[in-house]
């Protein structure tokens, strides 16, 4: 069967983890991954850059990566449980990290789940959006 | 001969474990979702499997992206605890069972189910969690675990048909297997639920509350349902989903619904939970 990326493209607000993605993103998600060892950790957050230095990682995936830029990282080929480990690192939750992928500060993401959570309606379609 | 009794479904979301590890589960937030396990838990102590296998996805916990396998079983003898970053949860170590998940892994191989055979492996959150809401917090679990990790974290993940048949031919090799075991088969993950990008906090209960419906009495319809459905209508993650249908496949035709439940939110996430029976 021949595979179609594209149908995840009119999604709004999401970025599929596809196997052309994986690709893009490996050594982003490699040096993600990195980050399972207390160690690494320690001397990641101690000099961020220079540890960065030591992954075949583009410029632009660093770069996402220093300013926590996680919707940049997904776009450069990241997937959330590989960027968690960034965020793992800080002791920040994943509501923490997810909500500053939205337009919401956390306590508005926080309010919007303790409300039932997003509504799927006028979020299935870029062009029923106009977004596309 | 070795039976499949009883398949449970769960949601396997990590901040569920923190909860437990942190004895956080009277908390107001948390306290109404724990409840809806107390059930669980009292059935589970008249009802403990010998043997549990428990399909489950990594999530960049032990497998990283050198090597991504679309089906893969657990044959050790033990299967320690991930670091995920926070640190390792304090849970005991999780106990294999060799015999039946050897003769399992064969008799999938050989039903044309292309197995990748872990005599190493370590266990994330989504086996870990759904073991805490099941027995609490035990100094040993009750039961031996045959880990089942199922890629749903890349694209293609495996079809829904392919799972429902996975879950028969589950059953059909338990069902061969020459010991007298009590076995059950979890499915975790899901519910409705994303967490990447502007639509992230995507819930969709009705979509849900169908999804469970379905799975009890239309698995055979419901295993046609295309990856492009869950994420649209569950969220990006929501695909996990088709983890359940492996579990659903395992009971045979016909189930008894012993209990459900059905909880927004926690943290990010639906929480579902499913015991079901096989009808005799």
């Amino acid at each position: 069967m021949k595979p179609d990326f594209e149908q995840f493209k009119d999604i709004p607000g999401t970025t599929i983890f596809t196997i052309e993605k994986a690709r893009q993103g490996f050594w982003l998600n490699q040096f993600c991954m990195s980050l399972r060892e207390e160690a690494n950790r320690k001397r990641f957050l101690g000099a961020e850059r220079e540890y960065l230095d030591e992954w075949q990682m583009s410029e632009q995936q660093k770069q996402a990566v220093l300013d926590r830029d996680f919707q940049k990282m997904l776009d450069l080929g990241g997937n959330v449980y590989f960027l968690s480990k960034i965020f793992a690192s800080e002791g920040l939750s994943y509501v923490q990290a997810v909500s500053t992928m939205t337009d919401m500060n956390v306590e508005q993401y926080q309010a919007m789940m303790l409300g039932g959570g997003r509504n799927v309606e006028g979020w299935r379609s870029k062009k029923e959006r106009g977004e596309a | 001969m070795a039976r499949i009794t009883a398949g449970i479904s769960t949601s396997h979301v990590p901040a569920v474990g923190a909860a437990v590890d942190m004895q956080r589960t009277e908390e107001a937030y948390w306290k109404p979702m724990f409840a809806g396990y107390e059930f669980s838990k009292k059935w589970m102590k008249d009802n403990t499997p010998d043997v549990a296998i428990i399909i489950y996805n990594d999530h960049a916990s032990y497998f990283g992206m050198e090597i991504m396998p679309t089906f893969a079983m657990g044959i050790g003898d033990r299967f320690e605890i991930c670091d995920e970053g926070y640190g390792a949860r304090p849970v005991p170590v999780v106990e294999g069972a060799p015999e039946l998940a050897t003769h399992l892994a064969a008799s999938l191989i050989l039903d044309d189910f292309d197995m990748t055979v872990l005599n190493v492996l370590e266990v994330d959150h989504g086996l870990t969690v759904p073991m805490s809401l099941m027995f609490g917090t035990p100094d040993k679990w009750p039961t031996k675990v045959i880990p089942l990790p199922v890629n749903v974290v890349m694209y293609p993940q495996p079809s829904g048909e392919r799972c429902l048949s996975l879950g028969k031919a589950i059953r059909r090799a338990v069902e061969q297997f020459d010991g007298d075991l009590n076995v059950q088969v979890w499915g975790t993950g899901g519910m409705s639920h994303q967490i990447q990008g502007a639509r992230a906090g995507l819930i969709n209960e009705p979509w849900d509350r169908k999804f469970m419906d379905d799975l009890v009495n239309d698995p055979e319809n419901l295993q046609y349902k295309p990856h492009l459905e869950y994420m649209v209508e569950a969220g990006s993650e929501g695909v996990e989903l088709i983890m359940w249908l492996i579990m659903r496949g395992a009971l045979g035709e016909k189930v008894d619904e012993v209990y459900r439940f059905y909880h927004v939110p926690a943290s990010n996430t639906a929480v579902g939970h499913m015991i079901l029976t096989p009808k005799e």
